[in-house]
């Protein structure tokens, strides 16, 4: 844009402002020809941001899975709390006594016992089996005890040594350390939440070569264009520019669309979510994306289309000379 | 205003294109540069417009040397140039003002001043009114002449024409040549490579004459 500043400082006619406003001018132009001639040629331009929505929509809508997902597990208080399931021989009175045992260790925090029957009361109250429950004869359920160390979280090493005494008593059929099945959760949604971001960047790669493609085509089409624009001394800069906005307008009405499309699916999957939480006892809303998510969405999908525009007019505008 | 000295241009596959050639050109001089087909007449043009690039010897161009010049000046010098084609290279999907505004567009002009000049340059070429026609609804002359207010509204230094009357019957060439004439008599060098003979020799203006890439004494 140097040159061209100063090829108008050249000339007789304007001053500072009236150069500005015709710079300016030259922008607007190439943003709306641009977008005219998308509209003109709009076969083409639905299917190229067709699949380029659907990419879109694939890495926005396993990023709102994952933040969904997170919001749920987040939820999960992340304790060290261990579970002493009894045999099922074992009466609520000797579960009681051995209650009382634990307590006296220093290293316990806190203990509570569930009866068999009070397990049975909550199992039915959450389970949704009960009525399969009543079927039964006898309760199946152990009773159990809960122990919460007095240590910290972080000492894996005492937590293990409580959990292999616990094994080691007669009346327990197994100890289960809560934070397991916790910690197990986590790291699955570390292993989800790093394979949405190689998604994501598979996904983005994809924008960039779909528009690099569409753009190449276009310039095909408007080679006697880009030619006379040469031969009359038009910059690159110059001749780029209008492409450069169409792969604005690819990207920024493809993320538009991509939104659209994740907000529709979440709206379908809002009451079953809905009826599920609520047969689990929970309230759970679902997340939808944040004016700050969608403002990067579109940005994000606009600077990777003018990118893959931009490789292809580097590469494919050398190569068209006036001969 | 141009000066070509001692240019060779060899291509890989056709061989020699031109060899050695020297002129001189004065600012505000006409010249007609003739030859048999295949002569060097649109190489030789080439190699001011900076479509090609010489072999050898060094062409002077407003004293900037061309050999100098970078990929990124090739814009800047072709701004000084008005360039006319054979073919006229018209795009047909635009209108005669939009066409003939393109110079000024790529300059970054303002819209009046574009406005304005595209109106002179259409009535100097006798057009005027025929800005919102398609060229395909002109005759071969009249966009002959589009292309010629196309190539002076920059208001260049030199025009350049390859074969501008090849598609025109004698008397529309004879008019194109007046035009080109007019010109040159406010001061713009024009050089017109041409193998219409009768009608050059007719205006009494130097000529230069290729043979075999070899510019023959005149």
């Amino acid at each position: 844009m140097k040159h061209n500043s100063r090829q108008i400082k050249n000339k007789d006619n304007n001053g500072f402002s009236e150069q500005l406003k015709a710079y300016l001018l030259l922008h607007a132009h190439a943003l709306f020809s641009s977008l005219g001639r998308m509209v003109r040629n709009s076969f083409t331009s639905i299917m190229t941001i067709i699949v380029m929505a659907i990419a879109i929509s694939l890495a926005s809508g396993f990023y709102l899975l994952v933040v969904n997902m997170q919001q749920l597990t987040g939820e999960l208080e992340a304790t060290n709390q261990i579970s002493l399931f009894l045999k099922t021989n074992v009466s609520d009175n000797a579960g009681e006594k051995l209650a009382e045992e634990i307590r006296k260790n220093n290293a316990i925090d806190k203990v509570v016992l569930i009866t068999k029957e009070q397990a049975l009361t909550e199992f039915k109250q959450y389970s949704g089996f009960g009525d399969v429950l009543d079927i039964l004869e006898n309760n199946p359920l152990p009773t159990v005890i809960q122990v919460l160390p007095s240590n910290t979280l972080n000492d894996m090493q005492g937590i293990e040594n409580l959990m292999k005494q616990f094994n080691q008593l007669e009346k327990v059929d197994f100890a289960q350390l809560d934070m397991k099945w916790v910690q197990r959760l986590q790291s699955m949604m570390d292993i989800m939440q790093k394979a949405v971001f190689v998604l994501t960047i598979l996904l983005g790669f994809a924008v960039v070569v779909i528009t690099g493609n569409t753009i190449r085509l276009e310039l095909q089409n408007r080679q006697d264009e880009v030619l006379v624009a040469k031969l009359v001394g038009a910059t690159h800069a110059f001749i780029q520019r209008p492409f450069l906005y169409t792969g604005f307008w690819l990207g920024f009405i493809s993320g538009l669309v991509a939104w659209v499309l994740v907000s529709f699916i979440l709206l379908i999957l809002q009451s079953p979510i809905e009826k599920l939480s609520i047969l689990y006892d929970a309230s759970f809303d679902l997340s939808y994306f944040s004016f700050v998510e969608v403002l990067s969405l579109l940005i994000l999908s606009s600077i990777l289309s003018v990118v893959g525009a931009w490789v292809v007019l580097h590469y494919q505008l050398q190569k068209i000379k006036p001969k | 205003m141009l000066k070509f000295d001692h240019v060779s241009k060899r291509y890989a596959d056709a061989g020699d294109a031109l060899l050695d050639v020297s002129f001189h050109l004065k600012a505000g001089e006409m010249a007609f540069l003739t030859g048999h087909s295949g002569a060097g007449k649109s190489t030789l043009l080439k190699l001011i417009a900076m479509m090609e690039l010489s072999t050898r010897g060094n062409i002077l161009l407003d004293g900037q040397n061309l050999n100098k010049i970078t990929e990124k000046q090739i814009p800047f010098i072709r701004r000084k140039l008005g360039l006319i084609f054979q073919d006229n290279k018209l795009l047909q999907d635009r209108t005669i003002f939009d066409n003939v505004a393109l110079p000024l567009v790529v300059s970054g002009y303002s819209y009046q001043e574009i406005g304005r000049r595209v109106r002179a340059s259409l009535d100097k070429v006798g057009l005027l009114g025929k800005e919102k026609k398609y060229p395909l609804a002109l005759s071969g002359g009249e966009q002959q002449r589009v292309g010629i207010a196309r190539a002076v509204i920059n208001k260049p230094r030199l025009i350049l024409a390859d074969e501008p009357t090849g598609n025109l019957d004698p008397e529309l060439s004879a008019e194109v040549m007046h035009l080109f004439e007019q010109f040159q008599k406010v001061g713009v060098t024009v050089l017109i490579a041409s193998h219409d003979v009768d009608l050059l020799s007719q205006m009494g203006h130097r000529i230069l004459t290729l043979d075999h890439g070899q510019l023959k004494a005149s």
